[in-house]
């Protein structure tokens, strides 16, 4: 049965999301993300899933989230101007600590730019893209079968901690058809989210004494009846303007992501702790850095590879770490340095910080991050 | 095979050149290769230039896309013109006879065979060139073997358009 | 207090509806109508948008969602899909509804989808202190108009016809017993729903528009709602500033969720 296929990133993408046990999708159609709607709009309905094909990417957010009030797991997918329009929404979904998952596969930008092209814009839009006081979860996969394991990452991470989760891809890996093989009998781990057990007087939906921040969520139908809102609330769910509360709602709901970054993040190292020269990568272009790597290796140079796989929450600790006593470091990505500022932010000043950046549409290569490591060599 | 083959296929929207680096991936993949393909997207679906890329090799591909080809195949003259200076030194060049391309770049080994005309002509069909090729590439580069291709090829092809898919293939290899 | 109000209000009144607004009797009299035609509260879904009217699901008894501003449809969409045995009601304004999710709204009668939306119109936009909406008659005034409101209003019942929904009324705050069965026959009815309800909001419309004191701006409601009947039969020059109120529109057609349900049947090799 798992035998060997060539398959697409955006098909695994949706597999992925089918595995994780998503029966409900809502989506708006859009390069270079649409065939993971074709994907949901062909398998779901087989499967009893719903699908939907909402009037825009805003009707998409909102009909995820009511799905996801009801108890199913349900995303969407979309690229960089759909993706704008859902900050309103995903922002709603973190103040309201409701699971949802939000595929964007990036192309370049601002506006509608080159659609059909790749690019990791996106990345400090998916941490800050909505206004306000929240965190976020988001994972950048790099090759098919990562994409396939990450999305039902996704979806678990949304479950766990009640709260939205986006997942990166690029034009790049979405378009990208590669070696697709699942070990046999693969089953892949399924997390739900913790329903209450109190009774229906007593349940608090955004009670305060758990250890990791994350209330139990009782879903529309269970018997719990209680009142959700975008507006700052107590525990009950109702509105509240009392700074003490506001302030403990407001920093439980990002402290349960930030605090728990040790149990969210995920890296892939190649020679990190043994190099001069850190570079760091992710996505797509992650592929690109670890053959440069390769390549120097063999020719002697000391340098090595770490990838993210998840962007946010940024492991503060971990980078800090790792870019330790290093000679330079570079970081690469389709973008102007979005991820580059983290960096800077923990790494020594004395260190030098090679920003490699590309935003016409054209993928880095191999040799664009020799040239660059070459550079603070 | 040598270990790794770069493969651009390309030619013109509507051709099938995207379907053929596909089912060639599968195929490499069926043989228990290693294989990557990709393409370049336009906004059209139908008359741009069009380039699909194949990365066949044993060892992990990390890189995607292709920058040198060790093999090119042209099927329109735009294509040619736009692509056959990054060919590599040695490499193999397929050029579709008809599409009116006399030059002969040196340092590279160059087959004209006639993929539309023999669709058209066998077939009924310009759309079968891209199966035609797959014929032509596979018995000049010898790229995966036939059973291979034949998986592949039933793989992506639905039951009605199968056989007559499978016999383009076949008369593709015949042309060599 | 009466029982219905018990059963469908939490315990968490006062509300925080200004005196003279028409929203406690909408509220008032969508409980009546669930009294009557004896809904569960755990049967019934309620979700809304952002406004003053949106501020309803806070005090109504049921699983309750205050969405986003112009957004509750959508949101209902997705419930109603996950839960179809559930009653879904939308509350929603003038603004919210017509104005930023005027496309959420004729996408939702198109689809005709099995759930009640009752629009409370007060023709302003309340919460933010009285701006002008889609809504409001031209010439009247709001502090964004305060030289005359220049726009053509909607009206909101005609796009819900246009749109494809199936059972459009319009009621207003002062024949409340006609507005609680217009809410029954709209819920009753199987699709999509629209309840228009002219409501009121005397401090920042009826001030504005010298319709001074809530019980002046009741008496302007019921002088210009005109049965549907009597309309029929009034000329366009006696209709004028007037609205008809009553069920204004009424079909049968697919209805959504049997639509999607049908489609999964046949996939899976059913009906």
């Amino acid at each position: 049965m798992n035998k060997v296929r060539l398959v697409q990133g955006n098909e695994a993408c949706a597999m992925g999301a089918i595995a994780a046990g998503s029966t409900f999708y809502a989506g708006y159609p859009i390069t270079p993300s649409t065939e993971i709607a074709e994907y949901m709009a062909r398998e779901l309905p087989k499967i009893g899933g719903i699908f939907l094909q909402m009037e825009d990417e805003i009707a998409s957010m909102g009909a995820i989230i009511g799905a996801s009030c009801t108890g199913v797991k349900a995303f969407t997918a979309t690229s960089g101007p759909g993706f704008s329009l859902m900050q309103e929404l995903i922002g709603y979904a973190a103040m309201t600590e409701i699971p949802c998952v939000i595929v964007d596969v990036q192309r370049p930008g601002p506006s509608t730019a080159l659609p059909t092209l790749s690019s990791q814009g996106d990345v400090q839009q998916a941490r800050w893209g909505c206004h306000g006081f929240h965190s976020i979860i988001a994972i950048a996969p790099s090759s098919i079968m990562e994409i396939y394991y990450q999305i039902i990452n996704a979806f678990n991470l949304a479950e766990k901690y009640r709260t939205p989760v986006i997942f990166l891809m690029d034009e790049e890996i979405g378009h990208l058809r590669e070696r697709f093989e699942l070990p046999e009998d693969y089953q892949p781990e399924i997390i739900n989210r913790k329903k209450p057990e109190s009774d229906l007087e007593v349940y608090l939906p955004y009670i305060n004494d758990e250890s990791n921040g994350v209330p139990p969520m009782a879903n529309f139908g269970d018997g719990y009846r209680y009142h959700i809102s975008g507006l700052t609330h107590n525990e009950k769910g109702f509105y509240s303007s009392v700074p003490s509360v506001v302030d403990t709602e407001i920093r439980r709901m990002v402290g349960k992501i930030e605090d728990n970054v040790d149990d969210i993040a995920q890296f892939e190292e190649a020679y990190a702790d043994d190099c001069d020269i850190l570079v760091i990568a992710y996505g797509s272009v992650a592929r690109s850095a670890q053959q440069a790597v390769e390549e120097m290796r063999a020719e002697g140079i000391s340098v090595g590879l770490l990838r993210p796989i998840v962007l946010w929450p940024f492991a503060t600790d971990y980078f800090t770490k790792a870019c330790m006593g290093k000679k330079a470091v570079v970081v690469a990505e389709m973008n102007l340095g979005q991820y580059a500022r983290e960096i800077r932010r923990i790494v020594h000043t004395d260190t030098p910080l090679k920003s490699l950046t590309r935003v016409d549409g054209e993928f880095i290569y191999p040799i664009d991050v020799i040239n660059a490591v070459k550079e603070v060599l | 095979m040598t270990d790794k083959w770069d493969i651009l296929l390309s030619g013109t929207g509507g051709q099938g050149v995207i379907k053929a680096s596909v089912i060639l991936a599968e195929a490499a993949l069926i043989d228990g290769h290693n294989a990557v393909q990709s393409q370049v997207y336009g906004p059209e679906s139908r008359g741009s230039a069009t380039r699909a890329e194949v990365k066949i090799s044993d060892s992990k591909i990390l890189m995607p896309k292709v920058i040198t080809p060790n093999l090119l195949l042209c099927m329109s003259k735009q294509a040619f013109k736009k692509y056959a200076s990054n060919i590599i030194e040695g490499g193999i060049l397929i050029l579709d006879g008809d599409i009116g391309v006399n030059e002969e770049p040196s340092g590279v080994e160059v087959y004209r065979k006639p993929i539309t005309t023999i669709a058209r002509e066998n077939m009924g069909n310009d759309l079968y060139a891209n199966t035609v090729a797959l014929g032509v590439i596979n018995k000049i580069a010898s790229l995966v073997s036939d059973d291979a291709m034949i998986e592949s090829l039933e793989r992506n092809f639905s039951a009605r358009l199968l056989v007559a898919n499978t016999l383009a293939y076949r008369l593709g290899l015949e042309a060599v | 207090m009466k029982a219905c109000y018990e059963k469908y209000f939490r315990d968490n009144l006062p509300h925080i509806f200004c005196p003279g607004c028409g929203n406690g009797i909408v509220m008032g009299a969508w409980a009546r109508a669930m009294d009557e035609m004896g809904l569960e509260n755990n049967d019934c879904v309620a979700i809304s948008g952002i406004g003053c009217s949106s501020r309803i699901t806070t005090y109504i008894d049921l699983y309750t969602l205050h969405t986003a501003h112009g957004r509750a449809l959508p949101f209902a969409i997705g419930v109603k899909m996950c839960k179809p045995d559930m009653h879904v009601f939308v509350f929603s304004g003038d603004g919210d509804c017509a104005a930023i999710g005027g496309n959420h709204f004729i996408h939702a009668c198109r689809r005709n989808i099995d759930m009640t939306l009752i629009v409370i119109n007060n023709s302003i936009y309340g919460m933010t202190g009285g701006q002008y909406s889609p809504l409001t008659p031209t010439g009247h005034f709001a502090t964004t108009a305060p030289y005359g409101n220049i726009d053509p209003a909607f009206d909101i019942c005609k796009i819900a016809e246009a749109s494809g929904a199936t059972f459009v009324a319009r009621g207003d705050i002062y024949n409340i017993r006609q507005m609680i069965d217009l809410i029954k026959e709209g819920h009753n009815h199987k699709g999509f729903s629209v309840i228009e309800v002219v409501s009121s909001c005397p401090i920042s419309y009826g001030r504005r528009n010298k319709i001074n004191g809530a019980p002046a701006l009741l008496r302007y409601i019921k002088d210009h709602s005109v049965p549907v009947a009597n309309a029929a039969k009034m000329s366009a020059e006696e209709m004028k500033g007037k609205w008809p109120v009553g069920v204004l529109y009424k079909t049968e057609a697919k209805e959504y969720v049997e639509a999607y349900q049908e489609l999964v049947a046949r996939l899976q090799g059913g009906s």
